[in-house]
């Protein structure tokens, strides 16, 4: 593939990969370098690249150092530290021309880290570690830190920014902020005496991180959960959405334990399998409580009976679906945006449920809380749909803001004062002509009682298998669906100026595809770009399709399930619709977006 | 057509319980079942429990999963919320309905089918759970819905109408509840309302999981010679080792027993619970004792019912997670969010 990116100017602009052995604590020295970078103000992409394993497999690990403050991966790699013997000949391939290579010089240079147009560094890493540390498990873990001290050095990486960070990880054992702070220096120490440092991509002090912090996906809608009000959580483990509730369960332990009773105001339900988990949090629903369930693409497979009942008895339940490779098992530490058709249309019969597409961690936590909102007002199913490279990726967030006025949704739910004005209280009747009927929470007395059934109802909430009482419902719920089109989040739509030619896409693309119009406006090619945020998709999302003639959809998947859900639910044209699909299970990079819609201008696609 | 409720039609003369309701207050829908299937009584025994322990309607919560025994919760204490859910995972909305709200009586019904065969792994983990609820299980070892297959249930050597024999070894919801560790284990028979009742008020007072497995003939397609859940086998078959009484915390316990042949338990408001045993060599404290028992009956093809096993003292599932006396879903909204300033100090620890 071409160079699509101009070359990095070098300074606060190139991008960094690890590769590394996993279950080496590698991750802990990348980090620290990352949030080093991040803490000298200069903006940073991290991408973990990792293998569904414990220890011993190949693992990578990328930080984009991006002065300019883009948010998606590049497609570059300027400096390879090549930490894994086993995969020395595809690192050092993937090096960008002009680029570096840092290996562990220990014993002597293979012959396949080798190419012309790529610097090679040898610093005797495990020399150095067994000349200065005791312990086989010491020296192993010392190796990854001193790299650290040697990016230090070859970057221009500020080492007390670095003792700050080691002293606030390790705040109750100061003996270890020494011992870490021994090999960054002898890393550092080596570089300096044998490079020319610092190299030409190396970091200087900015003033661009202000205001931000780092946090991943399934962190920050944790967090949204907390300050929703969710008080019930179900689950059963499944990467990559287990550290959301990982992350629930740290935040309520800190935030939701009665100081004065240690009795906790939530309750984590790890459940027996994903059919359970989804079924208590519909129990929970049902109950009243704000219940949440996080789970992947194999957990909405298992989901889908209790999603349909949801859906028809009318029962809120908020899932959070944090994308992995599909299909079947997949690879479940990859990342695609496979999930959307199989949660729009979730369980057998007439279906359809309420998506929202966060593209970032801010915007995980926003729509953790509007979710509940969504699903108790409409009585029904939110999907949030992550991926895992929003849900486990750290990435830089604008301080999340929080307004203390604010209160929950509960929509429409008759408290015992309410039923007692009423004459007779009907489960499912549509008085207010919006398709959202009233319900009563149960324990709220006798005449707010209803039996709740998946089995054929009718309005009043009988049993029924009379046709035009079962219809009746049925076109409520879509009724009640065209609702859901104006409360979903609205499209976010970047107008180029008086061009027909667009791009729309969804989540996680969104990094990339700003990068990718940039990129392209500085060729003369100007695209409108619509990011849709919710489903069912309202007016705007039909305005701006009818707008426009040729319209790239660019999403991370095979079958352009984005595309198919536009043609099915909105007027578009299929034709005006030309798909750029990515689906490596790796976060799609702007130069992919770029090279996909040149390819397209090349062909005659778009005027 | 839809099926509507049955007027309720109240009498002056009518018994009162404490709360001042008659026990037809306790009734619920029209059954749907076969005349003589053997869940209606035991719905008539729910509704005569719940009225003699003065629940207040609104207290109870009625779950149950997919097949004629699930039907059931339609048919008693109309003025409680009630939950018909999917086959086999009634279980998982019972967890949910209490962790959002723990003050609620919750009574599940469950069949043979729901429970051991799509449903065995939510059952064996709602036990494992302990959560508080009290689940009938209506056992008649018969598929009705879909005419007649056996189920997990059925006994080896058991005859279907067609004349079919079953060669798969039954499984036993009680050896199962009383290999998980379930606190209280009950074997009860539809046709036995001396003995269900008290079991059934037991169950509903005992803090934590209470399985009562009650026989219950299937007169359409289980009640046949050859079945070993028809009325009559069970009748000729059944074993009762402990008589079970139920005395309620207000009440004096007025009978009197013989010494050394009587065990009281205490419940957690106060209530007991009187074993008198029947037979002489049995301790239904002992879970050894009782599975061993219970096993070497059923090789003989015999019921063994009543309270089976009653031990107090395991942390049942708010115990364990520790959650407040009131109920999660009535926590306002400032004890719940920590608010502008605390969101403050969360994100700078990720400077």
């Amino acid at each position: 593939m071409p160079e699509l990116n101009p070359s990095p100017s070098g300074v606060n602009d190139f991008v960094i990969k690890f590769a590394n052995v996993n279950g080496t604590g590698s991750a802990s020295a990348n980090s620290l370098i990352m949030k080093s970078i991040f803490r000298m103000g200069v903006p940073v992409v991290g991408k973990n690249f990792f293998p569904s394993n414990i220890q011993g497999l190949p693992t990578w690990y990328e930080i984009r150092v991006t002065g300019e403050g883009w948010i998606a991966r590049s497609g570059r790699v300027d400096l390879m530290v090549a930490m894994n013997a086993e995969t020395y000949a595809r690192d050092i391939a993937e090096v960008s021309p002009g680029g570096y290579l840092l290996f562990d010089s220990s014993w002597p240079r293979p012959a396949l880290l080798t190419r012309a147009d790529v610097t090679v560094l040898g610093v005797p890493l495990s020399q150095l570690c067994s000349e200065h540390f005791e312990g086989a498990r010491a020296r192993i873990l010392m190796k990854n830190i001193m790299y650290a001290g040697v990016l230090a050095a070859l970057l221009g990486l500020d080492l007390e920014v670095m003792r700050g960070l080691l002293g606030e990880t390790y705040a109750k054992k100061p003996a270890l902020v020494e011992a870490n702070m021994k090999a960054i220096g002898i890393g550092y120490d080596y570089a300096q005496a044998h490079v020319s440092c610092p190299l030409p991509v190396r970091v200087e002090r900015l003033d661009r991180t202000r205001g931000h912090f780092m946090m991943d996906g399934n962190t920050a809608a944790a967090l949204g959960c907390v300050y929703a009000g969710a008080t019930v959580g179900a689950w059963y483990p499944i990467t990559p959405s287990t550290s959301l509730m990982d992350a629930f369960r740290a935040f309520c332990s800190k935030l939701r334990v009665d100081p004065e009773t240690g009795r906790h105001n939530y309750l984590v339900i790890q459940a027996e399998d994903e059919l359970a988990a989804i079924g208590a949090v519909i129990g929970a629903s049902w109950n009243g409580a704000r219940a949440f369930t996080p789970t992947s693409g194999p957990g909405i497979s298992l989901m889908n009976e209790f999603i349909g009942l949801a859906y028809y008895a009318e029962i809120p339940a908020v899932l959070f679906d944090v994308q992995r490779v599909g299909p079947s098992t997949g690879m479940p530490t990859r990342t695609q945006q496979c999930d959307l058709l199989s949660c729009a249309y979730a369980s057998h019969g007439d279906t359809r449920h309420v998506l929202l597409f966060p593209a970032d961690p801010e915007e995980c936590f926003n729509m953790a809380v509007q979710a509940f909102d969504l699903a108790e007002r409409l009585q029904t199913p939110v999907f949030v749909l992550l991926d895992l490279d929003i849900g486990m990726n750290d990435w830089m967030v604008p301080d999340l803001e929080w307004d203390d006025a604010w209160r929950p949704d509960r929509g429409k739910v008759l408290s015992a004062d309410m039923l007692q004005k009423i004459e007779r209280f009907h489960r499912y009747v549509d008085v207010d002509g919006d398709g959202i009927a009233w319900r009563t929470i149960p324990g709220v007395g006798e005449k707010g009682a209803y039996f709740t059934r998946g089995s054929g109802h009718n309005q009043f909430g009988a049993y029924t298998e009379d046709s035009a009482e079962y219809q009746q419902v049925m076109e409520r719920l879509s009724r009640k669906f065209r609702t859901a089109a104006g409360l979903v989040p609205k499209p976010v739509i970047a107008d180029a100026g008086g061009t027909r030619n667009a791009i729309v896409s969804l989540g996680s693309c969104d990094g990339a595809v700003r990068e990718a119009l940039s990129l392209l406006a500085r060729t003369g090619v100007r695209l409108d770009y619509m990011r849709v945020r919710g489903f069912p998709f309202g007016d705007e999302v039909e305005a701006f399709l009818a707008a426009h003639d040729t319209i790239f959809v660019v999403e991370q998947n095979r079958d352009a399930q984005l595309r198919s859900l536009l043609t099915l639910e909105t007027a578009v044209e299929k034709r005006k619709l030309r798909p750029i699909l990515h689906y490596s299970g790796f976060p799609v990079s702007s130069d992919f977006i770029v090279a996909g819609v040149n390819a397209a201008l090349a062909r005659g696609e778009a005027a | 057509m839809s099926i509507t409720g049955k007027p309720r039609v109240e009498h002056p003369g009518q018994r009162r319980n404490a709360v001042g309701l008659s026990r037809r207050a306790y009734e619920g829908g029209m059954s749907t079942l076969c005349a003589g299937c053997g869940h209606d009584s035991v719905t008539a025994a729910i509704v005569q429990a719940c009225f003699e322990l003065s629940l207040p309607p609104q207290s109870v919560a009625k779950l149950s999963g997919i097949g004629c025994s699930s039907k059931t919760t339609a048919y008693f204490v109309s003025g409680a919320h009630g939950f018909n859910g999917v086959h086999g995972r009634m279980p998982a909305i019972a967890a949910g309905a209490s962790a959002a709200n723990r003050t609620l009586k919750y009574i599940g019904v469950s069949g043979d089918g729901d429970s051991l065969s799509i449903g065995l792994g939510q059952l064996g983990h709602a036990i494992r759970r302990n959560m508080d609820m009290l689940y009938m299980l209506e056992n008649n070892g018969v598929y009705g819905l879909t005419k007649g297959q056996f189920s997990a249930s059925a006994d080896i050597g058991s005859k279907s109408k067609k004349g079919e024999r079953n060669d798969h070894p039954p499984i036993d919801p009680v050896l199962l509840a009383l290999s998980l560790g379930a606190t209280f284990v009950a074997r009860s028979f539809s046709g036995d309302k001396e003995q269900l009742v008290p079991l059934i008020k037991a169950g509903l007072m005992h803090e934590g999981f209470a399985l009562i497995d009650v026989l219950s003939p299937c007169v359409t397609f289980n009640d046949h010679e050859g079945s070993t859940k028809s009325y009559a086998y069970v009748r000729e078959h059944q074993q009762v080792p402990i008589a079970t009484d139920f005395v309620e915390a207000r009440r004096e316990i007025t009978v009197s027993y013989a010494e050394g042949e009587t065990v009281s338990v205490e419940l957690h408001d106060g209530s007991r619970v009187v074993l008198r045993k029947l037979d002489r060599d049995y301790d239904p404290t002992d879970r050894a004792l009782a599975l061993a028992y219970v096993q070497e009956r059923s090789a003989r093809n015999e019921h063994v019912t009543g309270l089976i096993y009653l031990g107090e003292g395991r942390k049942d599932f708010h115990a364990r997670h520790q959650t407040p006396d009131e109920p999660l879903n009535s926590l306002p909204f400032e004890r719940l969010c920590p608010g502008k300033a605390a969101l403050g100090g969360i994100i700078a620890r990720y400077r």
